[in-house]
């Protein structure tokens, strides 16, 4: 097999974006992914098997057999896991990843966001930490996603978002009849109401037309590609420049080292599941926190035994998602239009500021609304089922409002991803075994975040509320999944340095959600994207000062 | 695999073609009715015993109940599917209301009167919660699910709620091209 200048292990967000950038610059490059390319072909918009909601199955992989995870109780009970359970923490395993099928909310993370420990201090027993780099290193990158990939929305509604040198480049959805009706309670509450950042088209852009207002969005990939991921936007690109070839259903192995100790390729599995090897003068690892802390942990050998960039056992902890909590509201008119994205407001009053709890998060509405999640939301003492649960849900499914958001989780070093020792993939690997949990601080502020929720519906006229929180014992990875492979200045504390580079070896990147310190009180992918972007720039620079070539 | 289309030989997934199985059975099903006994899994008296216990999770009213919207033919066809695993859950659970129906009111569940099955159910919730509450999840399902998965006859539950069906705007007014 030719020898590339780059191997790319994961097709998703981050991962196209490396290859896009790599590639345009000249670098010859290969992008593995496990999955398949889906199109919207593929998507039969089915309700229950779907990537959200998999009460059959989940529609964008990984595949339900040959493909388990454990997951470790509290008490220390191990239990292997399916794609299609909660606690599989599951995000996509696809040409795209998480973004073919997700809701595409767009967030930049506020400046504190990244310095999180010098804002609120560190709670006893917590992981909480700054990140090495600032806002300000990453919002030409930022701006460079929501130009490249195309975000739709307008934050002037609100003065809190963090700074920015220029408006979106496409205005938002029109509203909604949700968006109606909460836009001015949540004045009359003295909030900053503004139209949610999305990464859809709402005019033509980038050579495909805008959503067409299905709400048949989060959860599944756009029949009308209006919903803007890697899939449709840097990996064509990256293909048409003749320098990337992507593989899909490859299954990375390990990363290879040499003597010295430097990497030489990856090892992985192919379609029909023989070994190859692409020998490579860098090696980028983008299979999103779970799996990318797995790939390292994999990858023994006798300089490395306890995996690569494990040295100081830090590879797998820190893992975090969100906390998602907030409430219900039972109206007596009907305030559902069936009008997709279905999410279109939300407040940032939250994210930071409330006394003596460290950070917050975002106040949204919610994105779907399909029957089969309404059975188990109605309100306070509605009987589970019988003819009292039957006419509940025909008065209340056109006439009830969501409201919730992503808490920012306080990280744990316990809350981690390691090699199961018995279980085993389709391929004979160990597979990812999850335990622990994020700090307990995380439900105290969840909890204060579903009364705000509470709080705005019952201003917006809901006659009657109930509140969402759980206090989960398992950390919420999930989608939104991060912090496996930290970045920082200390090897002893993180994984890789500020420019995403393994500390032990220099030509090992991890470009994901792993490398988050922190992961904000919002979705994180556009985060995941300007990393992304910014670790490709300095990528490129250490390349062209040849210090990355063997 | 690879199957033969129209004189070409085109690839389709495994989950293609199990979908189209599902689809393709959903067709059978409400074609057919629910009296002739053609199961995959369950035995025809099974399957009277399971639809009494869903009508008490769903009950009619202005609209239809539970199984007259096909639920027990979707709890069915997942038997023999994604829920496989829970075969034996069913078999026992069902097997358990029966001989609980017989033990205090002297009767098959499907032979008792609604109150007496209500008072079953509640008797199930009590004593065999995790069928209870496998009972409860599959029966909503089926009702509130997707008609495509064998359930939710005609979309009945989602006039119920006043939705659209089939819900998804413009998949009707958009075609793909067979994928090659």
């Amino acid at each position: 097999m030719k020898r590339v200048n780059a191997v790319v292990v994961g097709a998703g967000a981050a991962g196209g974006i490396v290859a896009k950038e790599l590639a345009t610059a000249g670098l010859s490059v290969a992008l593995l992914e496990r999955g398949r390319w889906y199109t919207a072909n593929d998507c039969r918009k089915d309700d229950l098997r779907n990537q959200r909601t998999t009460v059959l199955g989940n529609a964008f992989g990984p595949e339900e057999e040959g493909n388990p995870r454990v997951w470790v109780s509290p008490r220390g009970e191990a239990t292997t896991v399916l794609p299609s359970d909660g606690s599989y923490q599951n995000n996509a395993a696809c040409v795209g990843g998480g973004t073919l099928s997700y809701g595409a909310m767009a967030w930049r993370f506020l400046p504190q966001d990244f310095r999180m420990r010098s804002t609120y201090g560190v709670p006893a027993g917590s992981s909480l930490e700054d990140w090495p780099i600032s806002y300000d290193d990453l919002e030409l990158f930022y701006d460079k996603a929501e130009y490249e990939i195309g975000v739709s929305g307008d934050y002037s509604g609100t003065p809190l978002h963090s700074p920015r040198k220029r408006p979106l480049p496409m205005p938002p959805l029109p509203p909604n009849r949700e968006f109606t009706i909460l836009e001015p309670a949540a004045k009359r509450l003295g909030l900053h109401p503004f139209h949610l950042p999305m990464l859809r088209n709402s005019v033509p852009y980038n050579g495909r037309g805008p959503c067409m207002r299905c709400r048949w969005c989060v959860g599944f990939a756009c029949e009308v590609d209006a919903k803007n991921g890697s899939q449709n936007t840097v990996i064509p690109t990256a293909l048409a420049t003749g320098n990337c070839e992507l593989r899909t259903r490859c299954m990375a192995k390990e990363i290879l080292v040499d003597e010295r100790g430097r990497a030489r390729g990856v090892a992985y599995f192919d379609e029909r599941g023989r070994l190859q090897e692409q020998a490579a003068d860098i090696v980028v690892v983008s299979a999103c926190a779970i799996e990318s802390a797995r790939l390292l942990l994999q990858s023994k050998s006798r300089l490395y035994s306890q995996g690569l960039g494990n040295r100081y056992d830090q590879v797998g902890r820190n893992l975090q998602g969100h906390h998602y909590t907030g409430a219900i509201g039972f109206f007596d008119h009907e305030t559902y239009d069936d009008v997709g994205p279905g999410a279109s407001i939300g407040v940032m009053d939250y994210n930071h500021g409330t006394a003596g709890l460290c950070g917050g998060g975002l106040l949204a509405n919610e994105f779907i609304r399909l029957p089969i999640h309404m059975v188990d939301r109605m309100p306070p003492g509605t009987p589970r089922w019988g003819k009292a649960h039957k006419q509940a849900m025909r008065q209340y499914h056109r006439r009830s409002i969501v409201i919730m958001g992503p808490t920012q989780q306080i990280p744990t070093a316990e809350a981690r991803v390691l090699l199961d020792p018995a279980v085993k993939d389709q391929w004979g690997m160990p597979v990812a075994r999850i335990q622990g949990n994020v700090h307990p601080h995380t439900f105290a502020i969840g909890d204060v975040q579903a009364r705000r929720a509470e709080a705005w519906l019952r201003e917006a006229g809901a006659i009657q509320t109930a509140r969402m929180t759980g206090h989960p014992d398992l950390v919420e990875a999930g989608q939104h999944q991060a912090g496996t492979c930290r970045m920082g200045d200390d090897p002893r504390s993180s994984v890789v340095n500020r420019e995403c580079r393994l500390h032990d070896v220099d030509n090992v990147f991890v470009v994901d959600g792993s490398v988050h310190v922190t992961n904000g009180g919002f979705n994180p992918v556009l985060t995941i994207m300007a990393v992304a972007y910014y670790a490709s720039d300095a990528l490129l620079r250490a390349w062209k000062g040849a210090g990355l070539r063997s | 695999m690879q199957v033969k289309s129209e004189g070409r030989v085109v690839s389709i997934t495994r989950r293609q073609f199990v979908g189209g199985c599902a689809l393709a059975a959903g067709a059978a099903a409400a074609g057919c009715t629910s009296h002739n006994g053609n199961f995959s899994f369950l035995t025809p008296h099974e399957a009277v015993t399971l639809a009494a216990l869903c009508d008490q999770i769903i009950p009619a009213d202005d609209y239809p109940s539970a199984s007259q919207a096909g639920v027990v033919r979707y709890i069915d066809l997942q038997l023999t599917r994604t829920y496989r695993r829970h075969q034996d859950a069913f078999r026992a659970g069902l097997a358990q209301a029966e001989s609980c129906s017989v033990r205090r009111f002297g009767a098959a569940v499907v032979t008792t009167s609604p109150e007496q099955q209500l008072d079953t159910v509640r008797m199930l919730e009590q004593q065999n919660r995790r069928f209870f509450e496998l009972l409860r999840k599959t029966t909503m399902e089926g009702y509130y699910g997707s008609p495509r998965h064998g359930g939710n006859r005609d979309a009945v539950s989602w006039r119920m709620l006043g939705l659209t069906e089939p819900p998804v705007r413009g998949r009707a007014r958009y075609s793909f091209p067979e994928k090659r």
